[in-house]
């Protein structure tokens, strides 16, 4: 038997003209929990995704506890003892958990058998799941043991959990690795595959770092500090935090968008704020933190004049700018050019007719000053990069100014130059003396630059301290 | 493109091979019968493509808006009975009054009927393609209907209605020839739709809500429902106009069949266009000739004209696979 | 004069049995994600399989070219939904338009330009002993061709393979979210495909059916918007076997209306009962629509990410 759980030789990965993975390694150590780190889109998820079959590499070998293996589908990888946690959950809503553990399966189909043994091994793992249970009606944290129990429920051996943590609050993160150290220490193996490195340095015994879709470090993880490991993932040679943009000092301004005793549902009708009062003035930032469910995403739609209140008085001015997470479905259209994009965001209240020459030469203005690069305003936006693209909405919801700002995630999935350029109009947009509020999955990325903090936790806003144990205990509900 | 040619050429010829016609003959038939003459192109082919650009608009523009209607022919349907129904009634009066009357009220009748569907869509979320598809069967019955009940002619022989007046007539454009003011009209849509689409700012709105729902709400502040609301009604306009000026400018009364399918041809017709309004112009008159020449195949060669229906759906089988290989061309 | 209730019903079942196969199809098709308007074309397809078939080998090679020209629809719309990745309404549509097309061409060409009435064996009724002298229902349900009981058998079974076996599970995850089916080493592809064709054959059943146990012989786009109606069916049955067979002797029913209040001498407009159904359709998705239990992903293409 070879000491090697999983090992990836040599991959290569193109998508189009893009080189995702070249000449990717990565040997995991049967019984270790190996860290595999990198920045959003060093090729981290690809190469996963790789090594469970869900997609083929175009050079490289893959071998399973020693045995070269040639995947052609995941059910090959499952077949061969891996099971995979997927950062978005690969669950389905409208059925339970027991049914969804048993997908994937041949012959007959007896539920009552099917959710005994998943009751079972849900005691003996210690991972707490209701198999009767619909999905859509358990948190994420559950739903996360739903997957690790399927992968389990198919005899997996090596788990591939990918960001398991980004959903999760810190308590549960905390359970979850507890769980896997249990894991790994009864013979089992994982791969985790993360973005913060505290968490890996803690709780890995291997590390390996991606960057640009190439292995540039690989030890043990009591071997090499945070510091060795910032310089692997960011390349850059001195160590460098996260974002060197910072707030600026500026004096709170007048009143510019209130709040008051607001409640509101989200699109299934669930009450997902509740008697929420904010109060945002010009020139100041307000960083918003929250957990996914905890009712964050529809207080910014409140802010931003895109959801409509059930209870309670909502004051924002008509000037808004709205940077949205997912900017591909809700802020632009990639098949239009950036002009018809730029044309887009007052597309409700145009009349008569459209003056594309007058247009062509505003969108020009925005590239300018926004640092968009583009060949010209008629180019089509999915010819950007995410870069680019997202300069680009930033550029075009702050270049009139609006006196309210309003942006979600914004630096999500950008390298660290595009990162540094939208948090820096988003200082500047505040000294220019608009109001902000910034949500970020990652509290790190708020802090540098936040003037007040709120933290939303399960439909409620707390104002807390700019510091991060007090931001880290008001996300899970701690007083 | 070219192999999609092939294609279609291949299966007509395999058809007719099997069919066990006289292939020269019905070729030449088919050629005769859209362009063989002054007559085939006046009488046959653009007659054959007024209907079909009116529906093709139809269809084109409420595609453009992401609103999948197939109810184009039960659109056209509606505003033919109408036309009829508002023409048997005011032929009486000066044509330059009865005739935009009649022309109107057949626009309205069609925008009705499609809004139906669009008020099941905005209220009760129902899928515009069950509800459009469905409303072509309720058309065609209530057609069946009033031809043998309210506006059967007064012999009670002939499940029909009796002929227009003059008054109501679409006037023909050269005399001696079938070719009507409804083509011209048809024209001037297309030209008027693509200037809408392009250079107005509720134009633009159409574009957007068709190409991204989610953007056009969130980023644009878009009434998304009221857009597709609004161009549910202007398509079912334009086919139903395409059922008054069939009935004003050809049949001259209503009766069962008087659209052989439009309405499914329609989709053909905006689809190999592209969706584009002036390129419908184009695809109109390509389906127009195909059509009066399928009609000639059958008259002179004994081929069935159903046989226009193959080649129209093998355009369409056509038109998916080739924007499927571009769509990879432009992927690698 | 009166009206026979029991014949009412028996003509209600009669007419429901191809509606039923074909919304059978369907359901599979739907419950894997996609609507397939090809479904009239495969039926179309079925009756002029049946014709050929029946006229060379008798009811039984009638009933296999049924199902064999109803799979060649399906395959066509695999083929350019699936494959090609082609919107599946238009694609749905233009199948119809070319079975209509083939079927009607190839009709005058093979049976003559006149397309003079060619009549084929039938299947007649069979009574099942015992069970055909109940009364009122008996005759109803147990005097009937073998292919109605067929359709119960197949009804059943069609509710046991989707909730008891682990082929429905992967069906009913197809539809709610091809990516989880992805994830759990399944192919949304092959299973959207494999509903497809399984649709397709049910499709070209229900046209066998109205050829060998009904009409007796064929006429141009004789199925006449039935395949449709097994559309509208599906959503008023909501996405289940037991809630599609009511609904398929609902439809049944309604169309055999018009000859009760024939029957009775009352002056009611027979065409405007052949509009009863796709009205009563209307408004029961006007209805149910908001909290119809359809699939998530239904009319859903497949995301890159989940082929």
């Amino acid at each position: 038997m070879s000491d090697s759980a999983l090992t990836l030789h040599a991959i290569d990965k193109r998508f189009g003209a893009v080189q995702a993975l070249s000449s990717a390694s990565l040997e995991v150590r049967r019984g270790t929990l190996h860290a595999v780190l990198g920045e959003n889109g060093a090729g981290k998820s690809t190469l996963m995704r790789i090594a469970f079959g869900m997609m083929r590499a175009n050079g490289g070998t893959i071998a399973i506890g020693g045995a070269p293996t040639a995947l052609t589908s995941s059910a090959d990888a499952i077949a061969r003892g891996l099971g995979m946690v997927h950062q978005h959950f690969t669950l389905v809503p409208a059925m339970t958990a027991a049914e969804n553990i048993a997908l994937g399966g041949h012959g007959l189909l007896n539920i009552r058998h099917v959710a005994a043994r998943v009751q079972q091994l849900s005691e003996h793992t210690g991972l707490a799941v209701d198999p009767h249970a619909r999905v859509d009606t358990l948190g994420v944290g559950a739903q996360q043991r739903v997957e690790i129990l399927k992968a389990l429920y198919s005899d997996a051996h090596t788990l591939i959990l990918d960001e398991p943590t980004a959903v999760l609050t810190p308590r549960e993160s905390d359970e979850l690795f507890a769980w896997l150290r249990r894991f790994v220490a009864s013979g089992g193996t994982a791969v985790l595959v993360t973005h913060k490195l505290q968490e890996a340095v803690a709780a890995a015994d291997d590390v390996t770092v991606l960057r640009r879709g190439r292995c540039v470090h690989t030890s043990r993880a009591a071997d090499v500090g945070i510091a060795v490991l910032v310089r692997a993932v960011t390349g850059d040679d001195a160590s460098a935090p996260a974002s060197a943009v910072t707030r600026a000092a500026g004096a709170r301004g007048a009143l510019v968008a209130r709040l008051h005793g607001v409640s509101a549902r989200d699109a299934r009708g669930v009450e997902r704020i509740r008697d929420a009062s904010v109060e945002c003035f010009a020139g100041e930032i307000i960083g918003l933190a929250g957990v996914e469910g905890s009712g964050v995403h529809e207080l910014l739609r409140l802010l931003a004049g895109r959801l409509t209140p059930s209870a309670g008085t909502v004051n924002v001015p008509t000037a808004i700018g709205f940077v949205p997470e997912d900017r591909l479905r809700d802020a632009v259209i990639e098949e239009f050019t950036l002009t018809e994009n730029v044309a887009l965001r007052d597309a409700a209240g145009r009349t008569g007719r459209m003056h594309w020459s007058v247009l062509d030469v505003q969108t020009a203005g925005i590239m300018q000053r926004h640092d968009v690069r583009a060949p010209s305003p008629v180019a089509r936006v999915g010819e950007l990069s995410g870069g680019n693209q997202q300069k680009f909405v930033v550029g075009r919801e702050l270049d009139k100014h609006p006196s309210l700002v309003v942006a979600e995630n914004p630096v999500r999935g950008l390298d660290i130059r595009a990162t540094e350029h939208v948090l820096r109009e988003l200082v500047a947009s505040a000294g220019a003396g608009a109001a902000v509020v910034v949500y970020s999955a990652d509290i790190d990325e708020l802090l540098p630059i936040a003037h007040r903090m709120l933290v939303v936790f399960a439909g409620r806003v707390h104002e807390v301290r700019v510091d991060r144990a007090a931001v880290a205990s008001a996300l899970v509900g701690a007083p | 493109m070219a192999a999609t040619v092939a294609v279609i050429v291949a299966a007509v010829l395999g058809i007719l091979a099997v069919g066990g016609y006289d292939t020269p003959r019905a070729l030449a038939a088919l050629w005769n019968g859209a362009f063989g003459s002054t007559y085939a192109v006046l009488s046959a082919t653009l007659v054959r493509a007024t209907p079909l650009l009116f529906v093709g608009l139809s269809v084109g523009l409420a595609f453009r808006a992401g609103v999948l209607n197939i109810g184009a022919e039960g659109q056209l349907l509606a505003g033919a009975a109408t036309a009829v129904a508002v023409g048997l009634w005011v032929g009486g009066l000066p044509p330059l009054v009865a005739l935009p009357m009649v022309l109107g009220a057949g626009a309205i009748a069609g925008a009705i009927w499609a809004g139906i569907a669009g008020f099941l869509k905005v209220r009760f979320g129902v899928l515009e393609v069950i509800s459009t598809l469905m409303l072509n069967f309720v058309a065609t019955s209530v057609v069946s209907w009033l031809i043998r009940g309210p506006l059967q002619e007064p012999t009670r022989i002939y499940p029909q209605t009796l002929e227009l007046a003059p008054s109501v007539h679409m006037p023909t454009l050269i005399a001696g020839h079938r070719l009507h003011l409804g083509f011209p009209l048809a024209i001037v849509l297309a030209v008027t739709v693509w200037w809408f689409l392009t250079h107005t700012a509720a134009g633009f709105r159409v574009r957007v809500v068709g190409a991204s729902v989610r953007a056009a709400s969130s980023a644009g502040g878009v009434n998304t429902a009221r857009t597709a609301a609004l161009v549910f009604l202007a398509s079912g306009a334009l086919a139903g106009l395409g059922g008054a000026s069939e009935a004003t400018g050809v049949t001259f009364a209503l009766y069962e069949g008087i659209s052989p399918g439009y309405g499914y041809s329609a989709i053909a017709v905006a689809l190999l266009a592209r969706l584009h309004p002036l390129a419908i112009i184009l695809t109109a008159l390509l389906f127009g000739a195909l059509e009066a020449g399928a009609a000639a195949m059958q008259r002179d060669a004994n081929v069935p004209s159903v046989l226009a229906a193959v080649v129209e759906a093998l355009i369409v089988l056509g038109v998916l696979a080739f924007n499927h290989a571009r769509t990879r061309g432009q992927r690698a | 004069m009166s009206i026979d209730a029991a014949e009412f019903l028996q003509a209600s079942v009669r007419t429901a049995t191809p509606l039923a196969l074909a919304a059978y199809g369907e359901l599979v098709v739907e419950r894997a994600g996609v609507i397939n308007l090809g479904l009239e074309g495969a039926m179309i397809a079925g009756s002029f399989g049946a014709l050929v078939g029946a006229g060379v080998g008798g009811v039984g090679a009638g009933f296999a070219v049924a199902v064999g020209a109803g799979c060649a629809t399906a395959a066509v719309m695999a083929l350019v939904v699936l494959w090609l990745r082609a919107d599946a309404v238009i694609a749905g549509t233009a199948v119809t338009l070319l079975s209509l097309g083939l079927t009607g061409t190839l009709y005058r060409a093979l049976y003559g330009v006149q397309g003079a009435a060619l009549s084929v064996p039938t299947i007649a009724p069979v009574a099942v002993p015992g069970l055909s002298l109940l009364p009122l229902v008996g005759r109803a349900f147990f005097e009937q061709p073998a292919v109605t009981y067929a359709l119960y058998i197949l009804g059943a079974l069609l509710w046991w393979w989707i909730s008891r076996t682990h082929a429905g599970l992967a069906l009913r995850a197809t539809g709610e979210r091809p990516a989880a089916a992805l994830a759990a080493g399944l192919s949304p592809v092959r299973v959207r495909a494999w509903a497809l064709v399984f649709g397709g054959a049910m499709g070209g059943l229900a046209g066998g059916v109205l050829v060998l146990a009904q009409v007796g012989t064929f006429a141009e786009g004789m199925s006449a918007g039935r395949g449709f109606i097994a559309i509208a069916i599906v959503v008023l049955g909501r996405w289940t076997p037991v809630g599609v067979t009511g609904a398929a002797l609902l439809f049944g029913a309604a169309s055999q209306v018009q000859y009760v209040f024939q029957s009775l001498g009352w002056p009611v407009p027979y065409q405007l009962f052949l509009a009863l159904p796709y009205v009563l359709t209307l408004l029961v998705l006007a209805g149910t629509q908001r909290r119809a239990a359809a699939p998530a992903a239904l009319g859903a293409p497949l995301a890159e990410e989940a082929r």
